[in-house]
């Protein structure tokens, strides 16, 4: 984004351009860093087979937190998206195995498009809901979605009364048979979930880097005062984002349910955690304002990459989260430092340009 | 510079500075300055905005430390390295905006950060309420030590802001701008206040911009421009056109001659504005003006006269407001900044900092961030359109800067605010809003935003432009017109009198005017 490298007429710039650089990088660095340590370490990680089963894994994580990306970039936090994943897919297994019941003995049943754009409108309409807490009514993200949280899984609970909607195979009565696919299905070789995360990745980076909405976004968390000012729709700016983390939720919670061909109502927990672990990984700055969707993808396969890798060398779980943790604050570290550095360098340009 | 013997004795010199200097990158803030401050007496300090009064201030209560000079206190050379070391040598200073913790008691505010404690670990809450129900008793007012702090009028909060400062046993108390937020029986208890304080020998530094209030309640007075003194004596015989003389002076900034060119017709106007204010009365009064295309509107007027409010309701940040705007003698009903901006309203606001800008971003996303929409087809945003309008804007409001890409933070004051009007000018407005467009910047800056406010004017832009600087609204505008308590209070052509601007100014006179309208 910035080419401060290039321009810096200063000499002793040199030596702090390529820490610069290093810091700047310094996500994808660790990623080189555990790709590298596991292939030595864990038998058979390097395997193709294996580096599907990965990416899967961290596909579900990467969804939610390009999501969180946009709301923590606003200066917002969303809580809710582990419970609306849960949520959603207690409504697409209620739509595969009941259908509607319209009353007078009729019952309507869909096909799996029809069942997947019902389940997106509702995640969707829950953070169309978070939306209007946050902009109409003055709540705090932190609360309005900590609401959200317990509300979304209390109903998904309610949905079933906290039993598994089983066996989600579909019927090819109604072209719902196809529903299973959406998890496990595979087009040239890659699961169509990796393909669904590779168009809404690329789709949610052009959102960010080249159109007006992204620059709102970025404008609405650095100085949401001045953004106003300047002519920022800030309320719909933050109605998108937190609409756009909640069609993100409902599709891990379509990918989940057809994965297991089952959908239990406490899928999701935790799920924020590792969404708002994976954004921040990236270099996303929870005061607002700074952000990078590709950051975040590589803060995501960063952790899953490390939690898969200890489990095939046999880490116990109990020190895999005490890793993850570490990590995690260790990029914070190194974050607040190149922010200082950066800063540094800005500024003795200037200074050198006004001599 | 010399003061009457006679005063001197009556009046012990508390405090000295000889030769103060205080250079910051870029400008000289103090030069040379002299300056006492006399036990038991009021010691006015007067000048206008960025004349160094708050510089000075600051170097007293140890918040800055001098480049040269030497600060004494009874003949000994002291040195404040932070603000307890000058708290130690008692002295205390009451802000303009107050330090308070609104939902903590009066107590506990008057007592921060110095609980007197058992142990070092238990507050003595006791002690606590009856050492400042005596400094209430000393000041005289009813306000009783465990009132919730944010349930105080704002004059007893400053009530609570002086205890505080007496708390810490100062001898030297500086009020900077005390009664810009208070009313004028709140103004009455602050002045038999500063009698009280006179009489117990406690020196009084007192900064105001309200010129009849100086000489109402100063002995000495201190007039301070562009960070030098340029006037000192003691209040006997002191009256307005001295203190405007002293101020202005004979020579004057780089204002750049007006272009001389011919006004088009009215392409703004605003009628009956009001603008309700919490508590009653109005922050704008129902003020209707109108400006024409190419002419420089000066909106004067002290703090809290209702300047930037009227600013903001043009700029629809008032949803609660009346009134009605037209641009080009359309009504104007957008309700969104963004659509006011389309119909060709532009805002410089007043806090480059909070309002202005986006600290985190470049300068190129700050200065094109109005204007986005100029670079879009649909919805995609032509990163090559937008560097290359960026560049062109910076060349023309000649921002220096290593590159666009570089964040707006590394930019001087003056470069940023350059940018903050770029990003005004990129939406091509038809009139332009600047709230106190030179506020925080150096001279040459300065210079150079009133050489583009002509040239803006001459290109046919109708600006509107808000400051507290005298001579810059006397030099700069084409008609003035001064605001008080929320009224308009004067209207005057080019060449208006400094002396008669003033008086228009003050609250007193739009509350004489009202009375006339009245009767």
């Amino acid at each position: 984004m910035t080419s401060t490298s290039d321009s810096a007429p200063a000499k002793p710039g040199s030596n702090t351009n390529w820490l610069l650089l290093l810091l700047k990088a310094r996500t994808f660095v660790a990623l080189l860093l555990v790709l590298a340590f596991f292939s030595v370490m864990a038998p058979n990680f390097l395997s193709t087979a294996n580096a599907i089963l990965v990416s899967k894994h961290v596909a579900i994580n990467a969804f939610l937190a390009i999501g969180m990306t946009f709301v923590i970039i606003t200066g917002g936090i969303d809580l809710s998206v582990g419970s609306v994943v849960g949520l959603t897919s207690m409504i697409a297994g209620w739509l595969v195995l009941n259908g509607i019941d319209v009353g007078m003995g009729w019952t309507l049943y869909f096909n799996t498009f029809e069942i997947a754009a019902i389940v997106c409108l509702a995640g969707i309409t829950v953070g169309w809901i978070n939306g209007i807490l946050i902009t109409r009514l003055n709540v705090a993200p932190f609360i309005a979605t900590l609401g959200m949280l317990y509300v979304a899984r209390g109903a998904a609970l309610l949905f079933s009364g906290g039993r598994t909607f089983p066996n989600l195979n579909g019927n090819p009565e109604y072209g719902s048979d196809t529903f299973p696919l959406i998890g496990t299905g595979t087009f040239l070789g890659l699961p169509v979930m990796i393909w669904m995360l590779i168009v809404v990745a690329l789709g949610a980076a052009y959102i960010a880097s080249r159109t007006p909405l992204g620059r709102h976004i970025y404008a609405t968390g650095g100085n949401e005062r001045g953004a106003a000012l300047s002519g920022v729709r800030v309320r719909r700016v933050k109605m998108f984002v937190y609409m756009f983390a909640g069609l993100m939720a409902a599709i891990v919670g379509l990918i989940i349910a057809s994965q297991l061909r089952a959908a239990h109502p406490a899928t999701g927990e935790f799920f924020e955690l590792n969404a708002i672990a994976a954004a921040v990984l990236g270099g996303t700055s929870m005061s607002g304002g700074r952000g990078r969707i590709a950051g975040t993808i590589i803060g995501a396969f960063v952790i899953g990459i490390l939690s898969d890798g200890l489990i095939m060398m046999g880490v116990s779980s109990f020190w895999q989260m005490v890793v993850k943790g570490l990590v995690i604050i260790a990029a914070v570290v190194i974050d607040q430092a190149q922010s200082r550095l950066q800063a540094k360098v800005a500024l003795a340009q200037e200074v050198a340009l006004n001599k | 510079m010399t003061l009457p013997q006679q005063n001197g004795e009556t009046h012990p010199v508390g405090l000295t500075i000889r030769g103060a200097t205080k250079v910051y990158p870029g400008t000289v803030a103090l030069k040379d300055v002299d300056f006492d401050i006399r036990m038991g007496a009021v010691n006015v300090l007067v000048g206008e905005n960025g004349a160094g009064k708050s510089t000075l201030m600051k170097v007293i209560a140890g918040v800055e430390t001098l480049t040269s000079g030497e600060i004494c206190i009874k003949g000994q050379p002291v040195h404040f390295r932070t603000k307890d070391d000058a708290v130690a040598n008692g002295i205390g200073i009451v802000f303009q905006e107050l330090n308070l913790f609104p939902d903590m008691s009066v107590s506990e505010n008057v007592f921060m950060a110095r609980e007197p404690a058992r142990f070092g670990i238990d507050i003595d809450h006791v002690l606590v309420e009856e050492r400042t129900r005596e400094l209430m008793q000393r000041l005289e007012q009813d306000i009783d030590p465990n009132t919730t702090l944010g349930h105080l009028r704002i004059g007893q909060q400053q009530v609570v802001e002086i205890a505080k400062a007496l708390a810490q046993d100062a001898r030297i108390l500086i009020l900077d701008e005390p009664t810009s937020a208070l009313s004028a029986a709140e103004v009455e208890v602050l002045f038999r206040i500063i009698d009280e304080l006179k009489a117990q020998g406690v020196g009084i530094v007192y900064i105001s911009h309200r010129l009849e209030e100086l000489i109402r309640v100063g002995d000495y007075i201190t007039v301070l421009r562009d960070g030098e003194i340029t006037g000192s004596r003691s209040m006997q015989g002191v009256d307005i056109p001295w203190i405007v003389q002293a101020m202005i002076g004979e020579k004057s900034k780089d204002f750049s001659e007006s272009l001389g060119h011919e006004f088009g017709k009215e392409v703004f106007r605003a009628e009956e504005i009001a603008l309700p204010k919490m508590g009653g009365g109005f922050m704008v009064d129902h003020v209707s003006l109108s400006v024409r295309a190419g002419e420089i509107l000066g909106l004067y007027g002290l703090m809290g006269a209702g300047r930037s409010e009227f600013l903001e309701c043009i700029m629809a940040q008032h949803p609660e407001a009346r009134g009605r705007f037209f641009v080009d003698d359309r009504e104007m009903r957008e309700k969104h900044v963004s659509g006011r901006i389309a119909r060709g309203i532009a805002l410089v606001p007043e806090d480059r900092k909070r309002d202005g800008l986006v600290q985190i971003m470049s300068v190129r996303e700050n200065i094109t961030l109005s204007s986005l929409f100029q670079f879009t087809t649909l919805f995609h945003l032509s990163l090559r359109k937008e560097a290359a309008r960026a560049a062109e804007f910076i060349r023309r409001m000649t921002v220096k800067v290593a590159s666009p890409d570089n964040p707006i933070s590394s930019l001087s004051g003056g470069n940023q605010q350059k940018v903050v009007i770029g990003k005004a000018l990129m939406t091509g407005p038809k009139v332009l809003l600047m709230d106190e467009p030179s506020r925080g910047i150096d001279i040459g800056a300065k210079a150079e935003i009133y050489h583009k406010m002509r040239a803006l004017a001459a290109d046919g832009i109708g600006i509107i432009f808000v400051t507290s600087d005298l001579e810059e609204v006397l030099a700069l505008s084409d008609r003035i017109i001064v605001m008080a308590n929320g009224c308009i209070s004067g209207e005057f052509g080019r060449g208006a009198n400094a002396a008669e601007v003033i008086a228009a100014a003050s609250p007193a006179s739009a509350k004489s005017k009202n009375k006339d309208m009245v009767s």
